[in-house]
């Protein structure tokens, strides 16, 4: 995974709240057995009319919010599915960061798994983003991670918490597996703790 | 004395498991049984391969295909490329890694939530996780069951654990008794519109009071299945009678003097009197009536004697924002009776709603009537087992006599990967989970209702309080 220190970008507002996964990325997309090239695919119903032109009216295809790579959204975002081609596709797209009052849980931890930064921002001041995006006083914002800070160099700032471990992971680019796999003596001990009821094990026999 | 500070269910799980837990790090959580399906785990395979790393317990590990399988003549080859190299693709992994599949062809195939429960691989007190958010159905047994991105399968594979950081818990608390006619699935449509889609985030759910206990385990599932679309990581139900009657005997539940044994201990999984979880709600059954919902997120709902609200009347902007972008979507007009809504099409299926008894349920509305000119309804079962059962029932005869498709097991047009999907502009009365755009077909309209809700609009072509219906003619 890749480090996540600092990152600065054009800002994508998308107004809509309880955004879900199977907007940001429809099933029909979900065949394949590759991690890469979902980009294309984000948010396709939207982007795309059923002839497959853009669709003028969203946001990605506005001319001012071209290669944006910070996605600015109402809350709830990422409910739905498990998906982890969400992540993916948002990725794959250009996006580093999003930001939303709330994140439904399971895309949240995704995020982190691939170097994306979810960050919370109480309602009121992602209001405030959002009228001055629409009204072009805030293009561009910098999102500094080691300092848990944003800012648009433009007298907007905000303060945000990331849980410290995330934090520390997601600066460090770190391969949970491994750390996890250092563990093996612990795990060990207590499989050989495990109870008989659950050790209701299937085998390819059986 | 012993000094024990009282626990919830959830907690006695969750402690259980904590293989270690490290000052301001996630605890490291020992996984009992994963579950695994052909979307959500070809990059995780891939992963392992890249690493060189091998699956660490084989045999806590078991695979089906369901999400992309065609619901029609199983001798048939599947047809849509894609999705036919994603089940290849898990037939494979499946070979190299020594898992345990039941594949297209297997008669213990079905949908992966469906047939946990069946094959008595879901027990109470495990820890079970699955790259799929409807795994909290699993929760119905006393099981903290939870769903996984595909980087956290890749570590589950690799390590048989997971790094978590704890979630805090939330009561909901249901009491009193449901009146004829509604179902669990109307208490957790109910439940989400009280709370919103995300009034459970960052919870375990865990369901108490006497409707709970009164639920059979079919439909503890129900309810514990959606709590996703609360916004909860899981839902539990303390394991009682009803869940070791329905354990018992089952493939590879404990047998004989082991089985008791189980039994004394999945006792103890119950929240100890004086434990205190973080947030609480109570509804009261016999106030819920049957639930539909009018929207494009399951917490869009209304009981189906109401009306199509007015985004107007809505407390905050976002909120009627969001009702007034999905009744455009759904093409409904504030104020139109829910009774007034036609359907096209009906849907009864998917890890919600498509076990044996949600099928006799529909069965008991439809026998001895048909299907309304125009609609067109389709039955899923949610795996081989339920169908076998079912025909060996005759529900099958009833469905096709009047008028619904009878079809293979799998998700079907839950999410509409395969053939099974709706049309623009269609709409459907639909037994699944998500009501959002597109879900069963692109410019689709979703209605989620109970299984005999489905049922009576399939019969009628529109909506129907099933309370006025008189079951016994
Ligand atoms: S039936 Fe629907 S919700 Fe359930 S696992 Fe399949 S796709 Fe997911």
């Amino acid at each position: 995974m890749e480090a996540f220190t600092k990152h600065s970008g054009k800002v994508v507002p998308l107004d809509r709240a309880n955004v879900d996964t199977d907007q940001i990325i429809p099933k029909q997309f979900l065949k394949r057995v590759e991690r890469t090239g979902f980009g294309q695919f984000l948010f396709y119903n939207w982007r795309y009319d059923t002839e497959g032109n853009p669709n003028p009216d969203f946001e990605l295809n506005q001319e001012a919010y071209r290669d944006g790579s910070i996605l600015l959204a109402r809350t709830n975002f990422g409910c739905g599915s498990s998906r982890e081609h969400a992540p993916w596709a948002l990725l794959d797209y250009g996006f580093r960061v999003v930001i939303a009052p709330t994140f439904a849980d399971i895309f949240y931890n995704n995020c982190f798994k691939n170097g994306i930064l979810p960050i919370r921002l109480p309602e009121a001041k992602v209001d405030t983003l959002f009228r001055r995006v629409k009204d072009g006083v805030t293009q561009t914002l910098s999102v500094d991670l080691e300092n848990n800070r944003i800012d648009d160099q433009n007298d907007f700032t905000a303060e945000f918490e990331v849980e410290p471990y995330r934090r520390y992971c997601l600066l460090n680019g770190l391969d949970d597996i491994a750390i996890t796999l250092q563990k093996d003596d612990l795990i060990r001990k207590y499989e050989e703790r495990l109870p008989d009821y659950y050790r209701t094990t299937v085998t390819q026999n059986s | 004395m012993r000094d024990v500070k009282p626990r919830t269910l959830f907690e006695k799980v969750w402690d259980r498991h904590v293989i270690e837990q490290e000052e301001g790090k996630p605890a490291i959580l020992y996984i009992d049984l994963h579950l695994v399906h052909e979307v959500t785990s070809p990059q995780a395979f891939e992963g392992l391969r890249l690493n060189g790393r091998k699956v660490r317990r084989p045999d806590l590990t078991v695979a089906t295909v369901d999400h992309n399988v065609p619901t029609v003549n199983r001798s048939l080859p599947v047809t849509d490329g894609t999705s036919a190299k994603q089940m290849e693709t898990l037939t494979k992994n499946c070979r190299d890694f020594g898992i345990k599949l039941y594949d297209f062809h297997d008669p213990g195939q079905g949908i992966v939530h469906v047939i946990g429960p069946e094959l008595g691989v879901t027990l109470p007190g495990k820890t079970i996780v699955c790259g799929d958010s409807h795994t909290s159905t699993h929760g119905a047994f006393g099981a903290l069951a939870f769903g996984i991105g595909t980087s956290e399968v890749e570590h589950v594979l690799a390590t048989q654990c997971l790094q978590q950081l704890k979630p805090k818990t939330m009561e909901v608390h249901v009491k009193g008794k449901l009146s004829p006619g509604v179902t669990a699935k109307d208490i957790i449509l109910a439940v989400i519109a009280k709370i919103g889609t995300d009034g459970a985030t960052g919870t375990v759910i865990e369901y108490t009071g006497e409707a709970i206990r009164n639920l059979s385990m079919e439909e503890r599932m129900t309810i514990c299945n959606m709590s996703i679309e609360a916004g909860a990581r899981a839902g539990m139900i303390a394991p009682d009678e009803t869940t070791f009657r329905y354990l018992e005997g089952r493939p590879h539940a404990p047998k004989g003097e082991a089985f008791e044994q189980a039994k004394q201990e999945w006792l103890q999984l119950r929240t100890d009197e004086g434990a205190v979880y973080d947030k609480r709600v109570e509804l009261d059954a016999s106030e819920i009536a049957p639930q539909v919902t009018w929207g494009t997120s399951p917490g869009m709902g209304t009981a189906v004697d109401q009306q199509v609200p007015d985004p107007e009347s809505l407390p905050t902007e976002t909120e009627r924002k969001s009702a007034r972008r999905a009744l455009e979507y759904m093409d409904l007009t504030p104020g139109t009776p829910m009774t007034e809504i036609k359907v096209d099409r009906v849907f009864i299926g998917s890890c919600t709603n498509s076990r044996l008894e949600d099928l006799r349920a529909a069965a008991c509305v439809v026998k001895n009537r048909k299907v309304a000119p125009g609609v067109q309804a389709m039955v899923v079962p949610g795996s081989q087992q339920v169908k076998r059962q079912a025909e060996s029932e005759g529900l099958d005869q009833i469905f096709l006599d009047a008028g619904f498709e009878w079809r293979e097991s799998g998700c079907s047009m839950c999410l509409a990967m395969n053939d099974d999907t709706l049309n623009v502009g269609e709409r459907c009365a639909s037994t699944s989970n998500r009501n959002f755009e597109g879900r069963q077909g692109r410019g689709g309209r979703t209605h989620l209702v109970s299984p005999m809700m489905a049922a009576a609009a399939a019969i009628e072509g529109h909506f129907v309080d099933i309370r006025k219906w008189n079951l016994d003619d």
